[in-house]
């Protein structure tokens, strides 16, 4: 594979994308094949904003395939918080690493990053800009519970306007065959025109509605976001719609019985938990299958990929 | 194009009607120390009025610079009272140190002494990018 880094889902080919899905389905299936193939390999972790999740989700692969992981989990607790640029730290941690991921507020610091170091860089998140580690575990789990990344209705619910991994999940579905997108959120969160520009020259069948329970008879997929209070100009538009946008067992009473319900979770209130034990519900098997394939791309940017027997 | 009064050096023709001092600022015309002339709303066949600038010297002009600031421009160069080369600009396809990006929430804000870069995106409408956060800049 030629790519070096991942700064965004868009830096990976369709089918460097299949192959890295095929690698995660075989680590799936043969962990212990993998349990030592980073062995002697240190990731660092540069967590220039805290993100426990993401973090421990790369700390758990990187173990895992038998390697070490070095880094810092917050600003605060490292020499940026002094000052240090996101060039000098990225050339330090370079000389201690083979591998880094970073998650950066400002948009673009990992493209910096790259610049400074020869050692692969895995963006964990820029801002509000790129998040692509969570796309690949968005497809990855929508290929393993569904066997296909084609033919089916994919609904997105919830902030469409801020959520970043909502337009990156809609980009990277955009590649393959026949998908229809029925955009489920209140008029204020609206997604943005770009996304749709992109839906409209892929030629996707895409529709807009206001509430989930008009959605859900045709979903394959049903893609959950969190609404943020803080999204609403005045506290009684956001009571009065926050309901609208939560998940319950009621609402999923005219739903497909094989949907896949998804989220990219730390989740609030928008899936009440009683949704939890639905056999429909797939967000944790969907944390799990972001370590695995947070594996397969350690491997693929390392160059090892291809060294498994 | 009419040369005259220029023996060897360089013929800016086309430039939009009234854009030429802000591009005899922009080149650092004000720093030679040979003759430079600005004609301001020639007629034109192509844009109704334009204007010109000569320079009496083979100077070395940044194209990149000059192109993102007027890519209408013809650029002649004169050598011994002859045209010797002439060619039109275009917009730059890379942008390093021109222009600032303005999001703040963009890692150049924040970060030293990294020089900012955009990219060409769409010609036809001038659409550039930031290298590092993909923001528009639309150059007119
Ligand atoms: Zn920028």
């Amino acid at each position: 594979m030629g790519i070096r880094n991942l700064i965004n889902i868009t830096d990976l080919g369709t089918d460097e994308l299949f192959q890295m899905m095929n690698l995660a389905d075989d680590i799936i299936e043969n962990p212990s094949k993998y349990s030592e193939t980073c062995r002697g390999k240190t990731l660092g972790t540069l967590f220039f904003e805290p993100s426990t999740r993401t973090r421990l989700s790369f700390t758990a692969a990187m173990m895992e395939l038998g390697g070490n992981v070095l880094g810092f989990s917050e600003a605060a607790s490292s020499s940026a918080a002094k000052g240090e640029s996101v060039s000098d730290t990225v050339r330090t941690v370079g000389c201690y690493s083979h591998i880094i991921a970073m998650r950066h507020p400002k948009e673009g610091a990992p493209v910096v990053a790259a610049d400074r170091t020869t050692v692969p860089i895995i963006n964990a998140g820029d801002g509000g800009h790129f998040h692509p580690t969570q796309t690949l575990t968005d497809l990855l789990t929508i290929r393993r519970e569904k066997k296909r990344l084609d033919n089916m209705v994919i609904g997105v619910c919830g902030d469409l306007k801020f959520g970043r991994t909502v337009h990156s999940l809609i980009g990277a579905m955009l590649r393959y065959e026949n998908i229809e997108f029925v955009l489920i959120s209140p008029v204020e969160l609206k997604i943005p025109q770009y996304v749709k520009d992109a839906m409209d020259k892929a030629n996707a069948k895409w529709t807009e509605v206001r509430t989930l329970e008009e959605a859900m008879p045709r979903l394959d997929i049903l893609y959950m976001t969190r609404v943020q209070k803080e999204r609403f100009f005045n506290e009684e538009d956001y009571i009065r719609l926050k309901d609208t946008y939560v998940l319950d067992l009621k609402k999923l009473e005219v739903a497909k019985k094989d949907l896949t319900i998804l989220h990219p979770l730390p989740r609030v209130t928008e899936i009440s938990t009683a949704v939890d034990d639905d056999p429909r519900a797939k967000y944790f098997e969907q944390a799990l299958c972001g370590k695995y394939i947070r594996m397969a791309l350690i491997l693929t940017l390392l160059g090892l990929d291809k060294e498994v027997k | 194009m009419n040369v005259d009064g220029v023996s060897t050096g360089i013929v800016l023709d086309h430039i939009q009607a009234g854009k030429s001092m802000q591009i005899y600022k922009l080149l650092g015309l004000d720093k030679l120390s040979c003759n430079v002339a600005i004609i301001q709303n020639a007629k034109s066949r192509k844009y109704g009025k334009k204007d010109i600038i000569k320079i009496d010297e083979n100077f070395q002009i940044d194209l990149d610079v000059l192109g993102f600031a007027d890519p209408h421009i013809t650029v002649n160069i004169v050598k011994n009272g002859k045209l010797e080369k002439k060619f039109h600009l275009a917009l730059p396809k890379e942008l390093i140190g021109v222009i600032k990006c303005k999001n703040p929430r963009c890692i150049t804000s924040v970060e030293q002494e990294i020089v900012h870069k955009f990219k060409l995106v769409d010609e036809e409408s001038g659409m550039y990018r930031c290298e590092y956060c993909d923001t528009a800049y639309v150059a007119k």
